[in-house]
């Protein structure tokens, strides 16, 4: 290399760099300035996130306090009733019973919350986004890097500032995973909308529709079967960041799971996969 | 409810990012390919002057390519011009605000589509509501009209079965009992029969003939098949690469075809079903000889009737049983075979 560099001049081989001393001012001025905006903004940001905390808790005592018996039950209602199939049915229940029998039930049903609600925030956010980028050439090409970056930078590094916005707690974990979790909503409602058929559409113009019957009548239910691939992996993702998450503060598996890892003892570990998998089933 | 006419004015499209700049120029005489290569521009449509007769069936005719989907989409303006006028009942479509257009499609129009376009999640019914739906009609009033429209295109009983349960002669008739049920003026058929079975396509045309003569609705038909539209055009419109080259009656076009294009296509056409018996009729000499024909009636019926009653001679009467002329089977043949100018042209 340093052949090749004794016929270059100096700035083209080696990469001028921005020396140390800038470096650090800049990193300085950007840390104070945001540390400034967290301060002026806390009472604000406090009131914002005032009922993702309230329902959160309220889910989390409702499955935390309700029989395990009737939440069985519920559960293998809408198993059925979605899948209408027995062996996944009998699979949701003989899973559940033994997590029970492990003990963990508890911490079960406080993930089983937080990925609800996780869900239901990523559905609200997701669909009207994706319905946007599928209306809008423009919207698409400034959304789509946004979720690129979303979705290749690793869950720590926006955890990070997200705990220095909230704080720890539910909510900054909360709001990691729905960060995590919603980019594939985005992605599949919009492509689930630009799939849809061209011959329709033009028909449902045709007769007179305005935008919004468009919409409802045409778009949204053509593309519901890619909207509800989207929804399935949303709930996957969310249930793989609820984990990470917990080291935010986040309860439930999570923490078992980050104490499994600094007590290496293998059925436990072993437990808490299977647990997963089987949370995975119901939905 | 009276139908009005629909006039199609100097109408151009030229599709591209700056179709209108290129309009003046396409008048002064720049071609389609030229056009094209030069620019990347595509003509679509090329000073179309066409005037749609009131209560009437239009068939616009052409080859795929030559511009008449564009065309019928200009009507409803699902595509908008670069230049000129479409006029209904004196009101320029391609003028009208977002509001009004929409209100037009709603009352005025009603499209059947050649793929069907049905809506998949929804129920035969509920399809042939969908116009009435979005109007605001209540649900039991617009159920009872569609309900009406279902059985008159024979398909009651299949009222729940969802489009896909379907063959496509039966999605079709869903697509008509769809446009029907709107009760609006003009009826667009944007290549509806093309992708139909010969057999069942026969049979929507009889379908829509039997229909129009108690709707007199002023129809739009396009279609690629030229038998198709001499049985049912009223008026005929031949596209060729954008242009009209030629319009008139089925009769005009096969009696007179305008260039070599038409007269290619004509050739196969079965003559004896569209040459009408009062254009070879001779005058009247003497006493009216063997059966009675009524004008309009097409030559192969002429000649059945002949054979029928074993006679060479007919004639022809009016609508009032008048007699007006006379005719005899060496005239309808000669007039049913092709003549041979028209051969060597093609050849």
């Amino acid at each position: 290399m340093a052949s090749v560099c004794s016929f270059l001049p100096d700035l083209l081989c080696k990469f001028p760099a921005i020396d140390d001393t800038t470096i650090r001012m800049i990193r300085k001025s950007v840390d104070e300035g945001f540390k400034a905006l967290v301060r002026t903004y806390t009472n604000a940001i406090d009131v914002l996130v005032q009922p993702l905390q309230v329902f959160l808790n309220f889910l989390e005592n409702l499955f935390v306090s309700s029989p395990w018996i009737v939440i069985l039950a519920a559960m293998v209602a809408i198993v059925y009733y979605g899948s209408r199939d027995m062996r996944i049915t009998i699979g949701t229940i003989v899973s559940m019973l033994l997590i029970g029998l492990v003990g963990l039930w508890n911490d079960t049903m406080v993930t089983l919350a937080m990925v609800t609600v996780c869900t239901l925030i990523a559905i609200l956010v997701g669909i009207p986004i994706g319905i946007l980028m599928a209306r809008s050439e423009r919207a698409q090409s400034v959304i789509n890097p946004i979720l690129d970056v979303m979705q290749t930078m690793p869950s720590f590094v926006y955890l990070i500032p997200v705990v220095m916005i909230f704080g720890i707690g539910k909510v900054p974990g909360l709001i990691a995973v729905v960060i995590y979790a919603v980019p594939p909503m985005i992605r599949l409602t919009n492509l689930g909308i630009r799939l849809v058929d061209k011959e329709v559409l033009e028909a449902a113009d045709a007769f007179g529709s305005s935008q919004w019957q468009r919409l409802k009548n045409v778009q949204i239910p053509l593309a519901l079967p890619t909207i509800m691939a989207g929804i399935n992996q949303t709930i996957m993702m969310s249930l793989a960041m609820v984990v990470v998450a917990s080291m935010v503060g986040v309860g439930g598996l999570g923490l078992q799971r980050a104490a499994g890892d600094q007590q290496p003892v293998l059925h436990r570990r072993l437990l808490q996969r299977f647990r997963a998998r089987g949370d995975r089933h119901h939905f | 409810m009276a139908s009005h006419a629909i006039e199609v004015k100097n109408l151009y499209k030229i599709f591209g990012p700056r179709g209108r700049d290129f309009v003046d120029q396409v008048k002064t005489g720049l071609g389609k390919t030229e056009l094209n290569e030069k620019h990347g521009h595509v003509l679509g449509l090329q000073d179309i002057n066409i005037s749609m007769p009131a209560g009437g069936v239009m068939v616009v005719m052409g080859l795929s390519g030559s511009g008449k989907s564009t065309l019928i989409r200009h009507i409803n303006r699902l595509i908008d011009p670069t230049a000129g006028e479409v006029l209904y009942d004196g009101v320029d479509v391609c003028k009208m605000s977002e509001n009004d257009l929409r209100e037009f499609r709603r009352h005025k129009t009603a499209m059947v589509f050649q793929k069907f376009a049905l809506l998949p999640h929804r129920t035969i019914i509920e399809n042939t509501v969908y116009g009435l739906e979005i109007q605001g009609v209540p649900e039991a009033e617009s159920r009872k009209r569609a309900q009406g429209w279902i059985e008159r295109v024979g398909l009651k009983g299949f009222e729940n079965h969802y489009p896909n349960q379907l063959s496509g002669g039966m999605q079709q008739r869903v697509g008509l009992a769809r446009a029907l049920t709107n009760d609006a003026d003009i009826l667009l058929m944007d290549e509806a029969y093309s992708a139909l079975d010969p057999l069942i396509r026969v049979d929507m045309q009889t379908v829509l003939l039997d229909l129009q003569k108690e709707l007199k609705k002023t129809v739009v038909f396009i279609t690629h098949d030229l038998d198709e539209a001499l049985r049912l055009g009223d008026k005929i419109a031949i596209l060729r690469d954008g242009k009209v080259i030629q319009q008139g009656t089925g009769q005009d076009i096969v009696l007179k075809p305008a260039d070599e294009y038409i007269t290619a296509f004509v050739k196969e056409v079965n003559r004896g079903r569209v040459i009408n018996v009062e254009t070879i009729m001779k005058p009247l000499s003497g006493n009216p000889e063997g059966v009675p024909v009524t004008i309009g009636t097409v030559l192969e019926s002429a000649a059945r009737m002949m054979t029928v009653a074993n006679q060479n001679v007919a004639h022809v009467v009016d609508a009032n049983g008048k007699p007006v002329g006379s005719i005899d089977l060496g005239t309808i043949i000669s007039a049913m075979v092709t003549p041979i100018s028209h051969q060597l042209q093609a050849a």
